[in-house]
């Protein structure tokens, strides 16, 4: 198999385990660069495992996530790691200002932008709380803090799991035309959600993940309007029941 | 009694004890500060073989009786002890050294239980926002700053009333090596109970001080 040429990623062979639990066993999975790529699935299926494999916070016990052709070194040089970041599914805040963690990522780089970080606050309708401890926030509003953090950084690529559970309707819509801009600054995208309609809306690729295994990868329309696999149609039977 | 509290309190010479007391406890926590913090950051931030012994080691050193410590210092550094030669017996610097060693295992104990106490995931957030392993290090144990704040302050309040250690290796010689807890027990032992009152008070105003700093710091975080 040659690298694809435009692959952002390249899982080949990985099989993860904790302990004598296998948590993904994926022979092979391409994230192509530019594209967002919805990942769906039932609980513990894998899908929050896979996003730490891909931004090399662990490394897989067999096989290898492969970055630019070639499998991604640990530790993670810093060129790497520095061109994605995650919205983790429960965000932790600094013990600081919001303002302050929005900042942190650039700071980390010894960059400072000010604007940037008002601007996504005011999108993310948080900018009142621009002087607030963000570790006294709620939950919904750490939420949308810590996808303003990641996107400070307008990583090339961005892995976000459920970065709109929680939400209300008109924050839904923040959040989701905040990522809507990062597709079209051509970032990459893994979107974990549990919300199938939330990758219909957002996905060009949508992955069915049951136990840790891909049950089916398609273009999202194909996906949701005629899957080939039975456990993709009873999975979305089972959703489409909400 | 008050009488002779207050003229006592207004005594140069207690300015001396005061001043020394200051010097040798605060040289003892800086240094143990400079070296448990990092050193109790380390442990509490990485796993390695061993680790559960290092902080048997440093629990157990928290306990340590301060006149056993006096009488190792002391031993060492007698005239036939391997460090005799650099003549610390009897001076600032032993008292110094003392301290240091009383106060190591406080400041880095405590600290490392404050960095074990940051939930563990913050440090892969922290890592995926791009920092590296120093920033990493250095952001979790600002997000424990409170925790290590308490163990500088518990570790001054560990030296600054102790007297065994500093009694053994400092001697107690006026204008040399006196402090307030070993004036206490000379001028109670002679009798002189207003001048020993002068002197408690001040040890106590000067742990309320540092305890006024920890409250000041805290309050800054929330």
């Amino acid at each position: 198999m040659s690298p694809a040429r435009n692959a952002e990623f390249e899982v080949i062979d990985v099989r993860h385990r904790y302990g004598a639990r296998t948590v993904l066993d994926m022979p092979r999975l391409d994230i192509t660069r530019g594209e967002t790529l919805g990942i769906i699935g039932p609980s513990g299926s894998g899908k929050s495992t896979l996003l730490r494999l891909l931004q090399g916070l662990e490394r897989p016990t067999e096989g290898a996530v492969h970055v630019g052709g070639a499998p991604m070194p640990f530790p993670v040089p810093l060129s790497l790691s520095r061109r994605v970041t995650t919205v983790f599914q429960r965000p932790l805040m600094l013990d600081r200002s919001v303002r302050d963690n929005v900042a942190f990522g650039l700071r980390l780089r010894g960059r400072r932008d000010a604007a940037a970080v008002e601007a996504l606050l005011d999108r993310l309708s948080l900018r009142h709380l621009i002087n607030a401890p963000a570790r006294h926030l709620s939950g919904g509003e750490i939420q949308r803090v810590a996808l303003a953090r990641a996107m400070a950084l307008d990583p090339e690529v961005l892995l976000l799991d459920e970065p709109a559970a929680n939400l209300d309707p008109a924050n839904v819509a923040r959040v989701e035309a905040l990522i809507r801009d990062a597709q079209a600054r051509g970032t990459t995208i893994v979107l974990v959600t549990h919300n199938t309609h939330e990758a219909r809306r957002l996905a060009h690729k949508t992955l069915l993940l049951m136990e840790g295994a891909v049950v089916e990868v398609n273009a999202t329309a194909t996906l949701f309007e005629s899957p080939s696999d039975s456990r993709t149609r009873a999975f979305l039977a089972g959703e489409l029941v909400y | 009694m008050i009488d002779n509290i207050l003229r006592a309190l207004g005594d140069p010479a207690l300015m001396a004890v005061v001043s020394l007391t200051f010097r040798v406890t605060g040289s003892a926590l800086v240094i143990a500060s400079a070296l448990g913090v990092p050193i109790g950051a380390l442990v509490g931030l990485t796993r390695f073989p061993g680790r559960r012994l290092v902080t048997l080691v440093l629990y157990t050193g928290m306990g340590l009786p301060p006149v056993v410590v006096g009488l190792v210092v002391y031993v060492l550094l007698s005239r036939s002890g391997p460090f005799g030669p650099i003549g610390w017996l009897f001076t600032p610097s032993a008292m110094v050294a003392a301290q240091t060693i009383i106060a190591f295992p406080l400041v880095a104990a405590l600290t490392m239980s404050a960095v074990d106490a940051v939930d563990p995931d913050l440090r892969f957030q922290v890592r995926a926002l791009g920092a590296t392993r120093w920033q990493t290090g250095w952001t979790v144990l600002r997000e424990a700053r409170i925790g290590v704040t308490a163990a500088i302050v518990a570790a001054f309040g560990g030296i600054i009333s102790e007297v065994g250690a500093v009694m053994l290796v400092g001697g107690n010689i006026e204008g040399h090596t006196r402090v307030l807890t070993t004036a206490i027990v000379l001028s109670t032992r002679q009798g002189d109970f207003a001048l020993a009152m002068a002197l408690g008070i001040v040890l106590l105003l000067l742990a309320l001080g540092a305890n006024a700093v920890l409250l000041q710091l805290q309050g800054r975080s929330r």
